[in-house]
């Protein structure tokens, strides 16, 4: 047993430990033939953690390709008609691609060209971070597998479409759930087969160690600038930070610069489908309890017998069954708070949106609107509220519309 | 995880077994059903038949909702058990009958660990060496998680096996020999159970890699599906693995509402003992 690492006092900020420990939850809990290659991106992530070249690179196409910084956008139609605490918008849905899923795909695609990985692959739930990894793949021509539950395929096709002229093969993934944690299982059986040269992008802040660290390594660019941003508008960082969660890395980003601040009231945003009494939802942390899946310990959806249960979520990006490993270790020692939003509240929040600021969400950030709706009129006007607008809602019109009962003029 | 060796104290029927086999100048035939597949009672008559039909170890699997290191057959089949009402107790259960007419066999069960962490590793431990359970096989328990399962199913007397894989360099290996007992489990391809076959050099040599590490047994498996090639494996190594080819003869013999059909357990173990005749042709 190698020596655990010295925490340093006072700070939420230091974890994981070097086997990938949050708390209890985390670890690497995966097939031998896996664990040489685990440990080869776990050092080669090290390495280019600490590589001032590296963080050039990251930070050029970041600026110059993603568009970053984006923007820390005051809602004031948003703020009015709420008549509570100021509410300002991270505009993550105006970065190149439409999400925050960019960010982390930059990052590791640079990884894989170091390691010297020659195939890309990597699971999609609602298509964001598959076309986030299929543009990343044709800027660095890569050849790219996408794995996508054939569920998703059918309720995201703008997206499918998009990969598919990026020049990715879009595998569809036909058994248990059809949905994102199958697509995770094919994933994991490709790179098994596939160990020499292909590099397993995954998506969000979950799986194995080091994949939790390092999405969230690559997102917490997002809390960086509105840290900054929120100084150089309000002269004070914010009192209140709303983000939605599936996996969970566009709220790990938001968070963690701010997790030692302890004025600063945090809240996460399950999807609680149908209504978490119905038990068709995704509310892992509200719902569910502690196992191992896909790599990690973490908070799942699961029976008496410890069989993983379907997720359910209007939201293709918030329908998995687990949570990130940091996620439920910040859930354990109340840091943040997590709460639920149903399918038919994130529809009103889309539309409102939609209407008072002309802003089209993604119906995962709609989750974290839907919160929000409920809780700045709750705050005092001077309460300063950030929540993270994780992506743009092009690629839900067909479901929002299909909800509402309007009949699409143009197939898309 | 370290490669301090952890001193093994005491003996299972895996390791009488593979002494057995070592005494007779052969290598080993180990079958895996799932347990459950496609029903219970079905399940464990071909269970109850498989030592006649000559394997001389069994595996069965714990059915999983998410088996991420399987192929497409034991994927299927674990889905059959599922609905057909498997839990990990039933499998339990299944051990415990098996063991009614039958004490020499080895039991080894095989599976992924999130239903052993739900029924609780201390309460599991204790109820699968109360059934005769001999090893276990958790395939997403690397050494690097050997706290969880390994060291306290070694407290309990049972053996923890551990894969190794191609992917598996020799200092690597002194790793995951540390705390291995039983035998040792080459995956002898990257990939998932059932997809690939290796090429019988290539397991060979690594047969006796792992030997200049090791004193334990070496099984091999993923992707053996005949009785020849079973006979070529075993010639090289201690056992030769069966697993989806004899799912897939379930699988053939199930009708389309899942019911198993009445010759099922007969073909199952008509196979096995093909297999077993090929293994047979290995005696040194």
């Amino acid at each position: 047993m190698s020596k655990p690492e010295t925490p340093k006092p006072n700070t939420l900020r230091n974890g994981p430990d070097e086997r990938g420990h949050f708390g209890i939850y985390g670890g690497q809990f995966v097939a031998e033939t896996l664990m040489p290659l685990i440990h080869e991106v776990a050092a080669a992530f090290e390495v280019a953690s600490n590589d001032p070249e590296f963080a050039r690179e990251k930070h050029y196409y970041l600026t110059q390709y993603v568009g970053r910084p984006s923007p820390l956008y005051f809602a004031e139609r948003l703020t009015r008609a709420l008549g509570g605490a100021k509410v300002y918008l991270k505009r993550e849905d105006l970065n190149h691609t439409g999400a925050h899923k960019i960010n982390n795909c930059i990052g590791q695609i640079l990884l894989a060209k170091r390691m010297g990985k020659t195939r890309i692959i990597a699971e999609t739930g609602a298509g964001q971070h598959g076309v986030a990894t299929a543009t990343v793949c044709a800027l660095f021509d890569l050849p790219c597998t996408i794995y996508m539950g054939a569920k998703d395929i059918e309720r995201q096709a703008p997206n499918v479409f998009r990969m598919k002229m990026l020049g990715a093969e879009v595998r569809p993934v036909t058994i248990g759930s059809k949905s994102l944690k199958d697509a995770m299982n094919e994933a994991m059986r490709d790179w098994v087969a596939n160990v020499a040269d292909t590099y397993y992008l995954i998506g969000t802040a979950a799986g194995m160690h080091p994949f939790p660290k390092m999405v969230r390594d690559f997102q917490v660019v997002i809390g960086e600038e509105t840290r900054a941003q929120c100084i150089e508008a309000e002269g004070r960082i914010p009192d209140t930070l709303v983000a939605c969660i599936g996996g969970g890395s566009n709220a790990i980003g938001l968070f963690h610069p701010f997790l030692d601040d302890a004025d600063v009231r945090i809240v996460a945003v399950e999807a609680a489908g149908k209504g978490i009494e119905s038990g068709e939802h995704a509310a892992s942390l509200s719902a569910g309890s502690p196992g191992v899946l896909h790599g990690n310990r973490t908070y799942l959806l699961q029976d008496a017998d410890g069989q993983i249960q379907e997720a359910h979520s209007i939201s293709a990006g918030l329908d998995y069954p687990g949570i990130g490993p940091e996620h439920a270790w910040l859930h354990d020692i109340g840091r943040v708070e997590y709460v639920s939003i149903t399918d038919a509240e994130a529809l009103d929040a889309f539309t409102l949106l939609t209407k008072l600021e002309g802003i089209i969400p993604a119906l995962e950030s709609a989750h974290a609107l839907a919160h929000v709706k409920k809780l700045a009129p709750q705050l005092p006007k001077d309460n300063i509220l950030v929540m993270n607008l994780s992506g743009r809602g092009d690629k839900d019109l067909n479901t929002v519309a299909a909800h509402i009962g309007v009949e699409m003029g143009v197939s898309l | 995880m370290s490669t301090q060796k952890y001193a093994v104290t005491f003996e299972t029927r895996i390791d009488r077994r593979f002494a057995k086999l070592k005494a007779e100048g052969r290598g080993g035939l180990v079958t895996f059903i799932t347990a459950g597949d496609p029903d219970a009672n079905t399940s464990l008559a071909i269970l109850k038949g498989l030592p006649a039909a000559g394997a001389d170890v069994i595996e069965i699997g714990m059915p999983f909702s998410d088996p991420m290191a399987d192929g497409p057959s034991i994927q299927a089949s674990s889905q059959r058990a599922l609905k057909a009402g498997m839990t990990l107790k039933k499998t339990l259960d299944q051990v415990r009958e098996f063991r009614v007419g039958n004490d020499d066999t080895p039991i080894v069960l095989m599976g992924y660990y999130n239903p052993i962490y739900i029924y609780g590793v201390d309460k599991f431990l204790t109820d699968a060496k109360a059934a005769g359970v001999d090893g276990l096989i958790v395939v997403d328990l690397p050494p690097e998680e050997e706290g969880e399962l390994c060291i306290p199913a070694l407290a309990a007397g049972i053996n923890f096996i551990y894969l190794t894989a191609p992917t598996t360099d020799d200092a690597r290996l002194e790793v995951v020999l540390a705390k291995a007992s039983g035998f040792v489990y080459y995956v002898s391809i990257t990939g998932t159970t059932g997809t690939a076959k290796a090429a019988i050099n290539d397991i060979e040599a690594a047969v006796k890699r792992i030997r200049a590490h090791t004193d334990l047994p070496v099984a091999v498996g993923f992707g053996i599906t005949s009785a020849d090639f079973a006979e070529a494996v075993a010639r090289v190594s201690d056992a030769a693995v069966v697993g989806s080819a004899l799912v897939n003869v379930i699988r053939d013999h199930v009708d389309a509402n899942g019911k198993a059909r009445p010759e099922l357990v007969d073909k199952a173990l008509g196979f096995v003992r093909e297999l077993a005749n090929g293994v047979g042709r290995s005696k040194a």
